[in-house]
């Protein structure tokens, strides 16, 4: 109907121009996406590198110089020999350090008499993953100086099966190119569910929605008009990530646009659905704000797997997490950026945001009428 | 047969189950060419019978009928045929007056070659004309109200409904709303007004007087007028002084309410009453009771059973302030500049010890600079303000704890409890231990505030939110009292009470400074400040500034004569120069 769509176009302009006139929404559409992409793709990283640890060095040999000049050379450790354990326990205790390898002083010589010769390794436990990366590197450092050991020695080959490994789709293991690609999801979270809920309270809070409702529009509209612009922001901010995330911090693309594209629309409407349900209840921008971000934004970050693996929850929680939006499309966002179009994985995840996107708009369209209680 | 405009039958309405009613078998016909005042106390209903009207609440029994559409099933041919402006003028303020009126149009189906035609009627109707792309967030109170009207009647719509339109609104632009509004009525239209200023309800062609969810009164505001007509009185040439006098009147048996209107006090008597006895109010040999004119507001007051009444407690409990020296406050050639636009220019006053001393003047003219100078609040750029002889700015924190402040809106936290209110501000003003637990529970016996210590301030009754603001403005037993607009949108019987209060504490030696838009508040002041345009134009008692201005067409002027006369003599005079 001709002014059905007048009016539609009416809303959907007027929803631009407020969101370039005001600061907050500028704020959250573009300031607010920048900060956590950069943040994420420069200040967070989850990769050890250069961890500071302490080699106490009590043997004098040949071989036990070879295995601290190892640690030296790691390009993980940023090793601090010396003699005197005690002092590199205190390095330890104040946090200066992360870990201790001890090479006794009787390490020579129980490798002569080709016994065990063992070599303590303490990590600093108060930061677990550190604790594993130091752990982990020690004995990488160690298995590749007992190599060169036998190399040296003619009895390579000797050893028996050795592992290979290899990763896959990150070869080099940058957190960065696992990180962007969720924050890009975080950003999503935020523009389709916190600005939409806040945009919708604000016309409560100053009496325009009431003004809105003395008019012919129909609720119908007043719900597209405001799912219109904020799709299209959402897009646009997606879009403009990903933008970034390839140019700037060189992370690979292995999927398609289409792909991207679909996953994208699929969460958006999820997150605008959870947005504008959240408007329904909240009539103030602060409790609009304070509900998005404790069932919106903190859930992205927190349940999302986003930083935290999923397997690795509770049971509970790992059921909450089926109801996140965020979960699904930084699964397929991951996907997307490392490995390719995968349809098997990111399908049933797109089926899934619409199926959550179908609940809630149901969920909201139950609820709003056009009267004000 | 022609339909009315609206017709209400048996109407009731609640907001929850176990509420009270808050409109209960309400029953009245709208007419058309008509303006309709809806007129009542805070908590009347006003609000929710628009909301009823304008088909955003149903009815909770009974039904509305608008020009024969059922509110209830009709909605959206309802919406094409109304225009609603609720209290917040329903404006984007993000978005310019140009931006407004064309979604405004868009919504309401305005659109080809009439929609310039509409456009430039309504902005030479408003005067906006001139601010088409000022964003409608920068306009004043006045251009506010103006663009919602304009927004409201983009459509022409057969019926208006105004949600106090005036509040906050200074008396020029209330004059020019009305004047705007009776052109449309000329044409048809049917008008229904909520307002809380009874000399508008006073010019509306019919009233609905509600109180409490309950109509009490329907029909010509003079039909009510007459019911104090003979029992309205005016005690002139009052020798001693007036706030006593009318203290002393409403305790008399005979005395329904009491006002101060300037050097005078108005009372209206209990019907059937006899004239009281000027001798026991203590007003003065030359004393003399001149009967005059009953206004919708007596009426008002008197149909609701009358003023509060009584003296203050809390007056009564406080100390004689003592050492303040004659003069409490000054400003010394105060100016502010924001930028290169001057919002106060060289304003210089002296407010005595006990005197109340109002500041006055249009929405934008620098009313508010000028007051948050004075209370410490914004830097001057030149000149000082001092509080009892104390410099705002070179001893601020000293000056501060000698003034009470209370805000516009009753600024208490209404998350908090009455009780937690009054700890809270007893501590920031610097009482503690025994002498706060003393004062809290004296401000609580003081305003029977006893039964609603527990609840949360935001939902007190009207008045006991002004009680509780004002007690904790008053708790330091402050020299100086500063109140900005401190009634603003509030009901006569509640303002009554407020002033008992302010009068009370005049009486114990407190300076009063007051910024407000209602007149009848104005009269109560010994002294007027009128600022415009940055400037302080005219200052003398409420009775000079009338006497000034009188003049053969209009000799006896109102003070909102007055004050419309001065603008526009200043207005002349600079014109005059400039040319």
């Amino acid at each position: 109907m001709n002014g059905r769509l007048r009016r539609l176009k009416a809303l959907i302009r007027k929803e631009f121009v407020q969101v370039v006139r005001d600061p907050s929404s500028l704020l959250i559409a573009f300031v607010l996406p920048m900060i956590l992409l950069f943040l994420f793709g420069y200040g967070v990283s989850l990769d050890a590198k250069r961890i500071r640890i302490g080699v106490a060095l009590q043997d004098s040999g040949e071989e036990a110089a070879a295995l601290a000049a190892a640690f030296l050379a790691s390009p993980y450790f940023e090793a601090r020999i010396s003699r005197d354990a005690r002092m590199l326990e205190a390095d330890l205790l104040a946090g200066r350090s992360r870990g201790l390898v001890v090479i006794a002083s009787d390490f020579s010589r129980r490798l002569h008499q080709a016994g065990p010769a063992p070599v303590q390794i303490i990590a600093d436990g108060s930061e677990t993953n550190t604790a594993n990366y130091v752990q982990n590197y020690a004995q990488g450092v160690l298995s590749t100086w007992a190599s060169l050991q036998r190399l040296k020695q003619g009895t390579a080959g000797q050893a028996g099966p050795r592992l290979v490994p290899r990763i896959w789709f990150n070869p080099e293991l940058e957190s960065r190119d696992s990180l962007v690609p969720g924050a890009i999801a975080i950003i999503m979270a935020i523009i389709g569910t916190l600005l939409t809920a806040m945009v919708v309270s604000r016309e409560w809070e100053r009496g325009t929605m009431e003004a809105l409702m003395a008019t012919p529009v129909g609720i119908a509209e007043v719900i597209i008009g405001k799912l219109i612009p904020y799709f299209l922001l959402g897009m646009i901010a997606m879009l403009g990530s990903v933008a970034i995330a390839v140019f700037l911090f060189q992370v690979p693309f292995r999927g398609s646009l289409a792909a991207l594209l679909l996953t994208s629309v699929a969460f958006l409407l999820a997150a605008l659905g959870q947005g504008l349900l959240i408007s329904t209840a909240a009539k103030n921008q602060f409790v609009a704000a304070q509900i998005a971000m404790v069932t919106g934004f903190l859930p992205a970050f927190l349940l999302s797997g986003f930083i935290f693996e999923i397997a690795s929850m509770p049971l509970p929680i790992r059921g909450l997490t089926h109801i996140i939006p965020a979960r699904y499309l930084v699964t397929n966002l991951q996907t997307l950026f490392l490995v390719g179009d995968v349809w098997p994985l990111l399908l049933p995840n797109i089926l899934i945001l619409l199926g959550l996107a179908v609940v809630l708009f149901f969920v909201t369209a139950r609820k709003t009428s056009k009267r004000l209680r | 047969m022609e339909q009315a405009p609206a017709t209400i039958q048996g109407l009731s309405y609640r907001f929850g189950p176990n509420q009270p009613p808050a409109l209960a078998e309400l029953t009245a016909v709208i007419r058309a060419g008509a303006v309709t005042g809806l007129v009542g106390p805070d908590g009347a209903g006003k609000t929710t019978l628009i909301r009823l009207l304008a088909g955003l609440l149903l009815p909770g029994s009974g039904a509305i009928s608008i020009f024969g559409l059922d509110t209830r099933s009709e909605t959206t041919r309802l919406h094409r045929i109304i225009g609603y402006m609720p209290q917040k003028f329903g404006l984007y303020e993000d978005l310019s007056v140009m931006q407004n009126l064309r979604l405004y149009a868009d919504l309401q189906g305005v659109t080809g070659s009439v929609r310039q035609q509409v456009f430039a009627r309504l902005l030479a109707f408003t005067g906006l004309e001139p601010f088409q792309s000022r964003l409608a967030g920068r306009l004043s109170g006045g251009m506010k109200q103006k663009l919602g009207l304009a927004c409201a009647l983009i459509r022409k719509p057969r019926l208006l409904l105004l949600d106090e339109p005036s509040v906050g609104v200074d008396p020029v632009s209330r004059r020019e709303l009305w004047r705007m509004v009776q052109e449309l009525v000329n044409g048809e239209m049917a008008v229904i007004w909520s307002t809380a200023y009874l000399d508008e309800a006073e010019q509306c062609d019919e009233v609905l007087l509600l109180s409490e969810g309950r109509l009490i009164f329907a029909g010509p505001p003079r039909e009510l007028t007459k019911r104090v007509s003979g029992r309205c009185f005016q005690i002139r040439n009052i020798a001693g002084n007036r706030r006593r006098v009318l203290a002393n009147a409403v305790q008399r048996p005979e005395v329904q309410d009491g006002i101060v209107q300037g050097e005078n006090v108005r009372i209206v008597l209990r019907a059937g009453a006899g004239r009281p006895e000027l001798a026991t109010l203590a007003a003065g040999a030359e004393a003399r009771l001149v009967p005059v004119a009953p206004r919708f507001e007596d009426a008002f007051v008197d149909i609701l059973g009358g003023g509060p009444g009584g003296t203050s407690v809390l007056a009564a409990a406080m100390t004689q302030v003592a050492d303040a020296g004659p003069i409490t406050v000054e400003a010394q050639g105060l100016t502010k500049r924001f930028g290169d636009f001057t919002a106060a220019r060289d304003i210089s006053f002296a407010i005595r010890r006990g005197e109340i001393f109002g500041l006055l003047g249009p929405n934008g003219a620098g009313k508010s600079t000028t007051f948050k100078m004075m209370c410490g609040l914004l830097r001057p750029t030149a000149g000082t303000g001092r509080v009892v002889g104390l410099d705002l700015q070179k001893a601020p924190g000293q000056a501060r704890s000698r003034l009470g402040y209370m805000a516009q809106k009753f600024s208490l936290y209404g998350d908090l409890s009455a009780r937690q209110n009054l700890e809270f501000f007893s501590g920031v003003y610097g009482l503690s231990g025994a002498r706060q637990k003393e004062t809290v529970t004296r401000m609580i016996d003081i305003f029977n505030l006893g039964p609603h210590l527990q609840v949360a301030a935001r939902e007190l009754p009207l008045g006991f939110k002004q009680r509780l603001a004002l007690s904790c403005a008053v708790m330091h037993e402050p020299a100086v009292l500063f109140l900005d607009e401190p009634t603003s949108g509030v009901d006569p019987l509640t303002r009554r009470e407020f002033w008992t209060h302010i009068n009370g504490l005049v009486e114990r030696g407190v300076t009063v400074l007051v910024t407000t838009h209602f007149m009848d508040e104005a009269e109560y002041c010994d002294r007027i400040a009128l600022i415009y345009r940055g400037r302080l134009i005219a200052t003398g008692s409420p009775d000079e500034l009338k006497g000034s201005t009188a003049n053969a067409q209009l000799p006896d002027p109102t003070l909102e004569d007055a004050f419309i006369e001065l603008l526009r003599q200043w207005d002349n005079r600079n014109r005059e120069e400039a040319a």
